[in-house]
């Protein structure tokens, strides 16, 4: 009986293999491995799945042999042995035994050694640092060294809401899309410090073979060494609230001289950004940019309206602090404002100083002030935000 | 179920719903604790249901993803602490004074209040997404089983529900222990010395000992963050000099050797059956009571192959993964042990020894996925991907729950004195095999493919085997329904059950009626 499951098991394995074969994307293993350790893992990987897969058929080959054979219905006798009783018997036990401490410790147990001495080699020759920031949904980038020290930014997923609620088409990249890739130099050895503003994340690009959790209040570090040009795709793979399904990230592996036009282009849009910071915006400007800034930030917990998502996400339409003066009489800014929480966060409400730019800031709080059913009137500039860092 | 057969004044006792809430019967008691089991493992089937049909194609169709995740986190929780574990102290309740000639538990009282501590633990678990529905909270638990820090300390008041669950079962989890091992120490019968004692009080024997070293912890951990969330300590906020990390570590000090406690009694129950069917004594008696010693020794301290990723110095991550590889040792010998008790046997395939023949094979792929899977390198890429979840449900799922079913249906003719429909048993054998692995098969591949687990809406290329996986699902959350309904005939009457119930079964449970009289043995037997 087992038997003939088994028959009727393996032929719809073949008839599901068939008809998924037919679809091009249909993935049976890990994907095409670009770094020396994604290959690493997968050489690993498929030896010993290898091994396991001749553990198992040897074992679920015995025990068939013995199903078949050893019942009553075919008129098998029972035996009544209890353990090897003879030399050779024992011997015999103990040869899986063997084949096993073989298997864990020699075959599986070295090249598993020299995986990790290579994972966690992320010092040794590495020729630029980039330090990623995990919060809740979204990641940051910072480059620490090189001629890319200084670069920084924030990469929101930017698939539209209304591909999620299945209201249009979904895209070609749904769901692994982002408003800023970041983008890294091929055959260089990127060591890569994590960390996080907020709750447990996980950095993890499949083709890179790498993962390592960013953990708050602490620097963990992995390293890439991308050997080939493209864009690779992954994801946020720890749990970190709702909107764990929806950071994914993004890396655009270039050729030494595109990162530096890269990196020449990054630099002055950079510039240009901190120079608006000091001249004075109209409310235009602040609300336009302000409206765009909510939705790619805030929306996804104070919702598009403001009317958030009691009680763990506060409506903004109405809210007492968004209604309140930022500043006292002497101009000094005021413990649990608008401005300190936006700034400084508080429980669930991230601290945004360290994600956006002094004029998003601005923007962002002058149209929450005049908009989303609120009308305080006042603006607050980019300025007033610098002066505060 | 049980009636007194015997008319003696210790029989006496109320009737209705008093004779339940008040009983130190080890026999109402279990059947209590199998009941429940069974009504929580349809309440956490239907929400991973839910689950799954949610992921039955991209984008979000039924549910928001905090609802979402509050359902995997409480599926996961009933499971383990109200379904799984429940089931197992159901059995130990029913047959450790079958099994051990004794005429109850050693501590009855305890086993009472043992038992009426799990519906309170089970209602505050899931409170929280009905008091949800009144605008009270923002529902049950995000976080997953796992609680980890800080998303934890930031969730609403499902996560504090939570942990006084985990208090209340623990607590019962604790006392059930305490229960087993008085019971196995004081209450065998005259000549059974603890090397002639049956395997499946062994198995109980080695889990009621990792559930006394290992609940505190767990109660520790929880109980730190619940003064984390709630009276400013920062035991896991680094801000405040703590760490997040530190409740992992806390946690699966608990959660690796929870594994084996769940393990332990199936492991315990299996080789009676193997051998009942098989016609055959067990083989290796002694190599698997030592198996067992050495695998709930082990399980204490391999806790962190759970979280490889977090970034371990190179020598913690070496010992951790020779030491889990190391387990495989020990497994392998149970492995031999099962397979070698069938060898040469006069196998029948009754719905019982179906259930444990099944459960070797399905249960070996998990103990295999699990070996590849204590490579630190390569965890890095299974690891929080549906490769792992596909290789946990292959170990509780098949490893676990399949073999309580096994011992449910080797044990039921003997606890309702009916037999129950051998056609129906088989059908739900075959149906819940082939539908576990069209479930679980495609999330090896996904997982390979990069798909994080507990993500509420994934990528297109992730889609068809999500489908295939969903529709695999369904057929196996209905074909339960034919064990319960199989159950319940059977409770109700059916064809009277013989007191030796298997042609090939031994043990001392055997040699009594069935049903049991109301107090097993009332005169101890003796073994020679």
């Amino acid at each position: 009986m087992a038997f003939q499951f088994l028959k009727k098991a393996g032929m719809g394995l073949m008839l599901a293999v068939w008809s998924l074969a037919a679809h091009a994307e249909y993935a049976w293993n890990f994907p095409k491995p670009v770094t020396p350790m994604a290959a690493d893992t997968l050489l690993v990987h498929n030896k010993f799945m290898v091994i396991i897969m001749v553990i198992f058929v040897v074992v679920l080959g015995i025990m068939i042999y013995s199903i078949i054979r050893h019942r009553k219905s075919v008129g098998h006798k029972a035996a009544d042995f209890t353990g090897p009783s003879t030399r050779s018997q024992v011997i015999w036990t103990l040869v899986p035994f063997a084949i096993l401490l073989y298997i864990d410790f020699i075959l599986m147990g070295i090249p598993a050694y020299h995986s990790v001495v290579l994972m966690e080699d992320t010092k040794n020759d590495s020729e630029m640092v980039i330090k990623v920031t995990g919060s809740q949904w979204r990641w940051q980038y910072e480059y620490m060294d090189g001629e890319a020290q200084g670069i920084k930014f924030v990469s929101n997923m930017t698939t539209p809401q209304e591909q999620i609620q299945n209201k249009t088409e979904k895209g070609e990249h749904y769901l692994l899309e982002v408003d800023n890739h970041v983008v890294l130099p091929v055959d260089k050895k990127v060591r890569i410090l994590l960390t996080s503003n907020d709750v447990i994340h996980t950095w993890w690009v499949p083709a890179f073979g790498a993962a390592r959790d960013a953990i708050p209040g602490f620097l963990r570090e992995t390293w890439v060494k991308i050997e080939e040009p493209g864009t690779y795709r992954g994801q946020c793979k720890e749990l970190c609230g709702k909107g764990h399904g929806f950071m994914p990230v993004v890396v655009d592996a270039v050729p030494e001289e595109q990162f530096k036009e890269w990196v020449a282009s990054k630099k002055t849009e950079m510039s240009a950004a901190s120079a608006g910071a000091d001249k004075e915006w109209s409310k235009d400007e602040l609300l336009t940019q302000g409206k765009a800034v909510y939705e790619k930030n805030c929306a996804v917990c104070h919702q598009p309206g403001g009317q958030g998502m009691p009680p763990a996400f506060p409506a903004l339409t109405g809210s007492k602090i968004v209604t309140a003066p930022n500043f006292d009489a002497d101009g000094k800014l005021m413990k649990d404002s608008h401005i300190d929480r936006v700034f400084n966060g508080k429980g669930m409400m991230p601290a945004w100083k360290g994600t956006l730019s002094d004029t998003d800031i601005a923007a962002v709080i002058s149209y929450e002030r005049n908009a989303l059913g609120n009308s305080m009137g006042d603006l607050v500039q980019p300025s007033q935000i610098k002066a505060l860092r | 179920m049980s009636t007194a057969t015997a008319a003696h004044h210790h029989d006496d006792h109320p009737t209705g719903i008093m004779r339940w809430l008040t009983t130190t019967n080890h026999k109402d008691i279990g059947t209590m604790y199998l009941t429940f089991s069974l009504i929580m493992f349809l309440v956490g089937g239907s929400m991973i249901l839910a689950v799954r049909a949610e992921l039955f194609q991209p984008g979000l169709q039924l549910m928001q993803p905090e609802f979402f995740n509050q359902l995997i986190g409480v599926h996961a929780l009933v499971m383990i602490f109200a379904a799984l574990m429940p089931a197992a102290t159901g059995f130990a309740n029913w047959m450790l004074p079958l099994q051990l000639g004794a005429p109850d538990m050693a501590l009855p009282r305890l086993n009472n209040w043992g038992f009426w501590l799990l519906p309170p633990a089970a209602i505050l678990l899931t409170a929280p997404f009905i008091l949800a529905l009144f605008g009270i909270g923002d529902g049950a638990i995000a976080t997953g089983w796992t609680f980890y820090t800080p998303l934890s300390v930031q969730g609403g008041i499902g996560v504090d529900f939570a942990i006084f669950a985990v208090h209340l079962l623990g607590i019962s989890s604790v006392m059930g222990s305490i229960n087993v091992l008085v019971t196995i120490f004081n209450m065998r019968a005259p000549g059974m010395t603890l090397m002639k004692m049956p395997l499946f009080a062994w198995g109980w024997m080695i889990t009621a000992f990792l559930l006394i070293a290992t609940i505190p912890v767990l109660a520790g951990a929880v109980t730190m963050l619940l003064t984390d969330r709630h009276f400013g300590t920062h035991f896991f906020d680094a801000a405040g000099g703590g760490d997040p990390i530190l409740f992992q570590h806390l946690f699966w000090f608990f959660g690796h050797p929870e594994v084996y406690i769940l393990l332990l009694p199936v492991w315990g129950l299996i080789p009676h059956i193997l051998s009942a069917f098989s016609r055959k004594p067990t083989y290796g008696y002694k190599a698997q009571i030592y198996s067992f010693w050495a695998i709930g020794i082990l399980s204490v301290v391999v806790w962190a192959h759970h979280f490889f990723t977090v970034g371990l110095p190179i020598p913690a991550l070496l010992y951790f993964m020779y030491s889990t590889m190391a387990i495989s040792l020990p497994l392998a010998v149970l492995f031999f042990c099962w397979i070698a008790t069938m060898w040469k046997g006069s196998m029948t395939f009754e719905t019982p020894m179906l259930f444990a023949t099944g459960w070797i094979i399905l249960f070996g792929i998990g103990g295999l996925t699990g070996l590849i899977l204590a490579d630190v390198a390569a965890d890095a890429q299974y690891h929080h991907s549906y490769f792992v979840v596909a290789h946990f449900h292959y170990t509780l799922f098949a490893g676990g729950i399949m073999g309580i079913m096994a011992g449910v249906y080797y044990w039921l003719p003997k606890m309702t004195g009916h037999m129950y429909s051998e056609t129906l048993g088989k059908l739900h054998f075959w149906l819940t095999a082939i539908a576990f692995n069209v479930t679980f098969i495609p999330q090896f591949f996904l997982g390979l493919a990069g798909m994080p687990r507990r993500i509420p809406d994934y990528a297109l290329q992730f889609s068809e085997f999500n489908m295939i996986s969903t529709i695999g699902a369904f057929t196996l959350g209905l074909s339960q329904l034919i064990m319960v309904y199989n159950i319940v005939r059977c409770v109700r009457g059916g064809k009277k059950a013989e007191a030796k119930v298997w042609e090939g079964a031994e043990g001392l449970e055997w040699t009594l009626p069935s049903p049991p009289p109301y107090h097993s043995f009332t005169e101890q037997p003796v073994i020679k």
